[in-house]
This record gives C-alpha cells, sequence and structure tokens, in this order.
C-alpha cells in the first residue's frame, strides 16, 4: 500500500507517476550502460596501440557486415546451430534417461558410477579424435562425439534430481491410480525440471564450445571450420566476427526461448512480490 | 440410508507387522491387529502417538507390503481407495482444481465437481496453485480429491492435525456434511479423543506399540444430536470404559 500525505499530493504525484517507469527501465538501462563501457574501452585499447592483432569493434563490425552480405555468416552460422542442437538433444535425452535410471536403482548406480566418472575425466579432445578415427571424418562422428562428452554431465545431474524425488507424490499417485504416462507428466517431470534446466544451461554452453573444436578438426563448414580459416590467414576481425555472432544468437535463444519456457514450467512457484 | 456401492465391510487381520531400524535393531509395530468395519460406516482408529495407526494405513492403502497377515477391502463399482494424508500432499505444479481431477480415472476427468468445490467452499480458489493456499484450504483440496473418486473407502490419516482448534473444527464439520451427502465407508486414524467421539460411529482403540485393539466404543448417537453437553457424557462414559486412554 502506497501511503500519501496530504498537503504534498501535487508533489506526490509526479513523482509516482515517473518512477515505476524509472524502475522497470533500469535492468535494460544498466546492461546498456554496461555494453556501452565494454564498446569505448574497447575502441579506447585498439586505438591506443593499434594492430592488425587487435582491430577495434568497428572493423569487426564491418567485417560482420560483410560476411553477411555474402551469405557465409548465415550459412556457416547455421552449420553450426544444427550441429548444437543435434547434439544437445541427443545429450539431454540420452544423458536424462540413464540418469533418471541410476538415480533410481541403487545397484545400477553403484556398478555404473565408476563408468561415470572415467567419462567425466575423458577430455572432449579425445573422444572427438578417437570419433573421427573409428568413425571416419562424417556429421555422426562429430555429432556423436559432441554428445557424448555432454552426456556424463547430464547423467550426473539428473541421477541427483532423481535421488531428490518426494516419495510421498509417488505415493499419492499410487493411491489415487495415476497411468504411468500421468506419473511422467505429472509427478517425475515437474519435479525434474529444475534439474533439467540446470543440465540444459550448463550443457548449451558446453556444447557449442565443443562443436568449434568438433568442426575445427574434422569439419568443412561452420564456425570452428571459418575460424580456423581466418585463424591461418590471422584476421582476427573476422575470427571475431564469427564468435561474436554466435554468442548473440545463443543469448537471443536464452532470451526468447529458454526464460519464456522457464517461467511457464515454474509459474506455480509463485510471482516474487 | 444405503451407502453407494459398499458390498462388504473392511477386515482387517494383521498377524505382525516389524521395522527393521537402520542399525539392525527390530521393531515391532504391529501384533495381532484385528477388527472390522462394517459397511457405511465411519470409524476411527484411535490410540497414542507412535502405536502403529499410520503404519496400519499404509498397509491398507498397498504402500507398505512387507507384513504378516491379511486384510479385505469393501468393494463397489469405482473399486477405489481414497486417501487423505497428513500433508495435503498436492501437486504444487499443479492448480487445486487439476490436483482433484488428476485423482480421478481418465473417463470421468471432466464430470461436473461444482458440487463438491461449493460443499467445501474451494469455488473461489480452484484455480490457484497449492502455494497459494493456507494450510487449512489446502487440507480441503485434500479431502475434495478423495471424495471426488466415490470411493469404496476412504482412509483418513490425521487429517486436522497441526490446524488451529477452530479452523479443526470447521473442517469436521465440512468432512461430516459431505460425508452424510455421499456416505462411504470410511477409517480415520486420530489421537484425537474428543475429534473420534464427534465423528464416528465407531471408535476402535488401540494399545501403544505393538499396536493391538484394545476395545471397540460405538457412538450410536445420530451425529447431528452430539451437542457440548452430549459431548461431554460421551467423554466421560469413554474414559471409564477407557482409564487409560484419555
Amino acid at each position: 500500500m502506497r501511503q500519501e500525505t496530504t498537503g504534498e499530493g501535487e508533489h506526490a504525484g509526479r513523482t509516482t507517476s515517473f518512477s515505476p517507469l524509472l524502475r522497470a527501465l533500469t535492468p535494460g538501462l544498466t546492461i546498456a550502460v554496461s555494453l556501452l563501457v565494454l564498446y569505448l574501452s574497447w575502441s579506447f585499447a585498439a586505438a591506443a596501440w593499434p594492430s592488425r592483432a587487435f582491430p577495434p569493434p568497428d572493423r569487426v563490425w564491418q567485417t560482420l557486415l560483410n560476411e553477411a552480405a555474402s551469405g557465409e555468416l548465415a550459412y556457416h552460422l547455421g552449420a553450426t546451430l544444427a550441429r548444437v542442437a543435434a547434439s544437445f538433444i541427443l545429450a539431454m535425452a540420452i544423458g536424462s534417461a540413464i540418469g533418471i535410471l541410476l538415480g533410481t536403482y541403487r545397484r545400477a548406480d553403484q556398478f555404473f558410477n565408476a563408468w561415470v566418472i572415467l567419462f567425466l575425466n575423458i577430455p572432449a579432445l579425445v573422444i572427438i579424435v578417437l570419433a573421427y578415427i573409428w568413425f571416419g571424418l562424417n556429421e555422426v562422428a562429430a555429432i556423436g562425439a559432441v554428445a557424448v562428452n555432454k552426456i556424463p554431465n547430464v547423467i550426473v545431474t539428473m541421477r541427483e534430481g532423481a535421488r531428490a524425488l518426494d516419495r510421498r507424490y509417488g505415493e499419492m499417485a499410487f493411491v489415487y491410480r495415476f497411468s504411468r504416462l500421468d506419473r511422467f507428466r505429472h509427478i517425475l517431470l515437474p519435479q525434474l525440471q529444475p534439474y533439467f534446466a540446470a543440465a540444459s544451461r550448463s550443457g548449451i554452453a558446453l556444447i557449442w564450445k565443443i562443436v568449434l573444436v568438433v568442426e575445427l578438426l574434422g569439419r568443412s563448414n561452420g564456425v570452428g571450420f571459418q575460424i580456423y580459416l581466418y585463424f591461418q590467414l590471422f584476421d582476427v576481425a573476422a575470427i571475431l566476427a564469427y564468435t561474436l555472432a554466435f554468442v548473440a544468437i545463443m543469448l537471443l535463444i536464452e532470451l526468447l526461448l529458454v526464460q519464456p519456457f522457464e517461467r511457464h514450467a515454474t509459474r506455480w512457484r509463485g510471482r516474487p512480490a | 440410508m444405503q451407502p453407494v456401492g459398499a458390498a462388504a465391510p473392511l477386515r482387517v487381520d494383521i498377524a505382525e507387522k516389524t521395522f527393521r531400524s537402520a542399525e539392525g535393531i527390530a521393531v515391532k509395530a504391529l501384533e495381532n491387529l484385528s477388527f472390522e468395519v462394517r459397511q457405511g460406516e465411519f470409524a476411527c482408529l484411535l490410540g497414542p502417538s507412535g502405536c502403529g495407526k499410520t503404519t496400519t494405513l499404509r498397509i491398507l492403502l498397498g504402500l507398505d507390503q512387507d507384513f504378516k497377515g491379511s486384510f479385505e477391502l469393501p468393494t463397489s463399482e469405482t473399486g477405489r481407495i481414497a486417501a487423505v494424508f497428513q500433508e495435503p500432499t498436492l501437486l504444487p505444479w499443479r492448480t487445486l482444481e487439476q490436483n482433484v481431477r488428476l485423482g480421478l480415472p481418465k473417463a470421468r476427468r471432466n464430470i461436473d465437481l461444482d458440487w463438491l468445490f461449493k460443499a467445501l467452499g474451494l469455488v473461489s480458489v480452484r484455480s490457484l496453485f497449492p502455494a497459494e493456499l493456507s494450510l487449512g484450504l489446502a487440507r480441503r483440496a485434500a479431502l475434495a480429491r478423495a471424495f471426488a473418486t466415490e470411493p469404496a473407502i476412504l482412509l483418513l490419516d490425521e487429517p486436522f492435525v497441526s490446524l488451529d482448534e477452530q479452523t479443526a473444527s470447521r473442517l469436521r464439520y465440512l468432512l461430516l456434511d459431505i460425508w452424510s451427502a455421499r456416505p462411504t465407508t470410511a477409517l480415520m486414524v486420530t489421537h484425537n479423543v474428543r475429534e473420534a467421539l464427534m465423528l464416528s460411529d465407531r471408535i476402535i482403540v488401540l494399545s501403544a506399540r505393538p499396536a493391538h485393539v484394545l476395545g471397540y466404543f460405538d457412538v450410536r448417537l445420530p451425529r447431528q444430536s452430539r451437542n457440548p453437553q452430549v459431548m461431554s457424557d460421551l467423554a466421560r462414559s469413554f474414559s471409564q470404559k477407557f482409564p487409560d486412554v484419555m
């Protein structure tokens, strides 16, 4: 409840009509100012130490526009994005299934725990190289290698989620004779949702970094391939252009897909006051 | 009144139920516990805290199958058991109404439940999530879920515990109203003698652990006439019959 003292009505009225708008804009403004400061310090640094290896932001932007105009950017971004999506779906599906099984059955967990730790600690590079050697320089090997890198992380997170399942809901579902599908939809999934969200968040960031390595080592398109190409040409502006373009896309996915979905999935927690 | 679909009584005959603690020590919870609840009757299982009342209910619900003995549940065309747990156990991620409807079989999910929500005073909150409900409202929702299934038997595990006395007694009247409208065999666990005297046709008095039946106390008065005067008379004759319980 807002309290107003009489006599200051006009003044109070003006501030209250102004400040909510300002408050609503503050987070956006903060980000804008912070990005502006980053841009200015980058420009300043590049101007102070002019070098081909450290281009100013304007040149990166120009390169980005050129690449976009030629269609190169969209093609390579698309290729990388498709690989990220495929490996992500594969890793989340397989990792969740195994994680839930291990979290539910203690015997299986005791047996396979060593495997999980083993795979968790194999360097990404080793898996990629082995995948290319065993399955050839093809798309299946590339996507599979990325997924295998991510699966152990998903297993560990989802296993924790399955261990934390509340027995009372399962018992309620038993008494009220929920069908298998209902149990999955209304009991299991909502309880695992936070773990799933955590696994996806950390997953998507890890996956796109590994996809670049996979592309660098054995593919002839994608952001990773382009970065390797421009590395040989020592074209830092292009390398940064591709990096920033992809980061921007990931940011858009986060803002337009992940966050609205999460808001929907957690609406029952009640809105903050 | 002829109870809906109830045909057989509830017969319980548990020879033994033993828990094993983490250190391997065996604790006998139930021993030679046998009783019967006639069809359409509201019975209370009354006993000291920790005597194995909840364990008995869990066995009847099929949640605990590690025991010696047998039991027989009443049947009806729905053939369902409904439970009201000690905690409301509503799914926090579903609205109150979804919670109630999820308890129903698929074919009956869309039946008209307005009478039930109206009777329990839940009409204005049916689209809220459990986190937005008070404990009293959540308990009412749990009752709604149980009654919506039109069960052959209703098992209640201290459904009014940890509410303030005023709310608890309002809920007891609500329970009576709705149970009288759709009577069904009911077994309620409680350690509150007054609650048992107010609600039940028959009180089954249990001993301390390992629980067995000490005796029955039948209340043959119609519930409408159980006013404060009558209640204190009932309480007096109850404490004469079971001096150690009160």
